[in-house]
């Protein structure tokens, strides 16, 4: 019999915590199978955010840290700059990147830091229960803005691949999504490519995820993956924002 | 090597990199500045690193980043710089990681002044971030302890995988003496970092640094295991130096630069017949209880001297339960205290012939 379906052994073989129909454990598990593919499990280290990845950790076989909510980027730094030989990955939510994070997320870029951030945009903060996240669309109700997200309330949204992409250290900036098949293999691909750009030392390289939060958007998990595609590419448009990289 | 003369600051920063820290990440901030910039001339010409962060709190993260790969690494800043990085310096309690952290204390609260303070005693010995926790507090009081200490303080926190929280002031940092770096001892038996998240190689498990236990039992067991160490430290790592206080009816509580001016006023006292002396305390946290115990014995009156509203005294207080009266004499927002000062508190307190 041969073997169709496999756990990547980058993948640690523990039941993940995420919700029916989340999308963050499809990114979770194309990032473990680049780590295979490249062959690079054992040199890297992961850093973990705080929100709903925030048991990361746990699902990744290479060494990893979990870092204060925001913050890591900063603390992917302090590895990288001690250990440039190690692969270093940032995984992170829109409010731990683009909010309480934000510094640290523009000064990785500026200062060209040789680290790749998977960053997953869910437009709205998962873990604490659905409140309005930076990447929050206007009109969109959350917890935090009940009546929908107001301009003139609550201000507008912050798209990141865009001002990522005005960085003069970042050698790679992509949005893709992974509400189809389509999808899912276009952000391997893209991932895969942020990965080796490190390896190549290009600098910087970030590929924001269209994902899912179905318990929090109130939808089922079906509905949440058309909510991607109809409400959320076209505020937030697919694409390479900025490479470098010369692949 | 010869003696060479030195700031306070400069002699921090040239010994951290003695210690094998090849690693410093900081931002400016009045009066702690030099070491950054001694860092950024020295760390590229020894193969090392000096990373301007954009603000406290990123570069207090970048610590818990090398330090979580096991790398020796140092951080400074001065009080509200320090406050930024509590956030970070509990997380790094938390996972258990070896630093060194240096307060130049300066005057507060809010932006408060630039001058020479020890109002951040409760900060650095009680809650310098969240949780049940206690750093490791040494307190210098001279260019070359400066030096010794620092190079300690990277020793201690890899011996007992904690932060080491260094607590200098403005004139300390300013000040310049003599250092002989030839007189730094070096621990032996520094554990292995077989715990540090630096890449597995294939050759081992993962190592996870965190410090995030939802469950309480196994949160409860982390923080005990803790204490445990703290209960160690305790009883093998304090320190503190006694002058003239075997006979003394009168003892004087201080440490750092106001310890400097009470030594001073202790031998002006002695010339004057008064039986006073001083007990400074080199380590803070844990702070010398045992010893100050003992001397509420023969003492018949305590005198802590601190650069703030009185801060100390409550630890003074604490040691001695209270046995004998505890006064205090203080300077706020700069400003310190004159030999004359302390010596006129003496007289005041009526010490015994
Ligand atoms: C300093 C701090 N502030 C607030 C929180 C509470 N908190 C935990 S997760 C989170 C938001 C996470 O949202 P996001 O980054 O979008 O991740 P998601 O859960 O959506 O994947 C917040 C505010 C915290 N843990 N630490
Ligand atoms: S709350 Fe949302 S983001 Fe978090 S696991 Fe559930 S669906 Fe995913
Ligand atoms: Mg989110």
């Amino acid at each position: 019999m041969s073997v169709v379906f496999k756990k990547p052994n980058a993948m640690s073989d523990v039941p993940m915590h995420y919700c029916p129909g989340c999308t963050h454990g499809i990114v979770h598990r194309l990032v473990a199978e680049v780590l295979d593919e490249l062959g690079i499990e054992g040199k890297t280290v992961g850093v973990a955010p705080v929100g709903c990845a925030v048991f990361a950790y746990n699902y990744f076989e290479c060494d990893m840290i979990e870092a204060a909510h925001g913050r890591a980027p900063a603390v992917a730094t302090g590895v990288k700059r001690t250990h440039p030989d190690n692969v270093v990955f940032t995984y992170q939510g829109d409010g731990d990147l683009a909010a309480i994070g934000t510094a640290e997320t523009v000064h990785v870029g500026a200062r060209g830091e040789n680290i790749t951030i998977i960053f997953i945009n869910n437009t709205n903060y998962g873990m604490t229960g659905g409140q309005m996240a930076p990447t929050t669309m206007l009109g969109q109700v959350t917890t935090t803005s009940p009546y929908g997200r107001d301009q003139n309330i609550q201000g507008h949204p912050v798209h990141v691949c865009e001002l990522m992409s005005t960085l003069d250290g970042v050698a790679y900036a992509e949005r893709v999504a992974v509400n189809d098949v389509k999808g899912v293999r276009a952000t391997k691909k893209a991932i895969k490519k942020a990965f080796q750009a490190q390896i190549d030392k290009k600098g910087l390289s970030i590929v924001e995820v269209l994902s899912t939060c179905p318990t929090n958007w109130g939808l089922s998990p079906v509905e949440a993956l058309k909510f991607v595609e109809e409400k959320m590419k076209p505020i937030y448009p697919l694409g390479v924002y900025k490479d470098t990289t010369g692949y | 090597m010869a003696k060479v003369l030195m700031k306070g600051n400069e002699a921090i920063a040239e010994a951290a990199i003695k210690a094998g820290c090849l690693h410093y990440f900081g931002y400016p901030i009045t009066p702690q500045t030099e070491i950054a910039e001694y860092m950024a001339k020295r760390m590229p010409k020894v193969g090392g690193l000096c990373l301007q962060a954009e603000s406290e709190v990123a570069a207090i993260n970048m610590i818990y980043g090398a330090a979580s790969s096991g790398t020796r690494c140092m951080t400074s800043s001065s009080s509200p710089g320090i406050s930024l990085k509590s956030e970070g310096i509990s997380y790094i309690v938390g996972c258990d990681l070896p630093c060194v952290i240096l307060n130049v204390q300066r005057g507060g609260p809010g932006l408060g002044g630039i001058q020479p303070s020890q109002a951040d005693y409760y900060q650095a010995t009680k809650a310098l971030g969240h949780g049940d926790m206690h750093l490791f507090v040494l307190a210098p009081s001279s260019v070359q302890e400066m030096a010794e200490l620092t190079s300690e303080a990277f020793d201690i926190a890899d011996t007992y995988r904690i932060p080491v929280l260094i607590l200098a002031d403005g004139a300390l940092g300013q000040m310049m003496e003599p250092v002989d770096f030839d007189l730094i001892k070096k621990r032996e038996d520094i554990p292995e970092k077989d715990w540090a998240a630096c890449g597995h190689e294939g050759k081992r498990k993962k190592n996870i640094i965190t410090s995030l236990f939802l469950n309480p039992e196994e949160l409860e067991n982390s923080v005990l295991a803790r204490y445990e160490k703290y209960k160690k430290i305790d009883e093998n790592e304090v320190r503190y130096e006694k002058f003239m206080t075997d006979d003394a009816d009168i003892v004087i509580v201080a440490y750092g630069i106001t310890s400097r001016i009470c030594k001073s006023a202790v031998t002006a006292a002695r010339a004057k017949g008064i039986k006073v002396g001083l007990l400074r305390p080199i380590t803070l946290s844990p702070f010398p209880s045992d010893e100050l115990k003992k001397l509420s014995q023969t003492a018949s009156k305590f005198l802590t001297v601190e650069l703030n509203m009185g801060q100390m005294i409550t630890d003074v207080k604490l040691a001695i339960e209270c046995s004998k009266p505890v006064e205090f004499l203080g300077r706020t927002g700069g400003s310190i205290m004159t030999v004359d000062d302390v010596l006129a508190k003496i007289e005041e307190m009526g010490g015994n012939k």
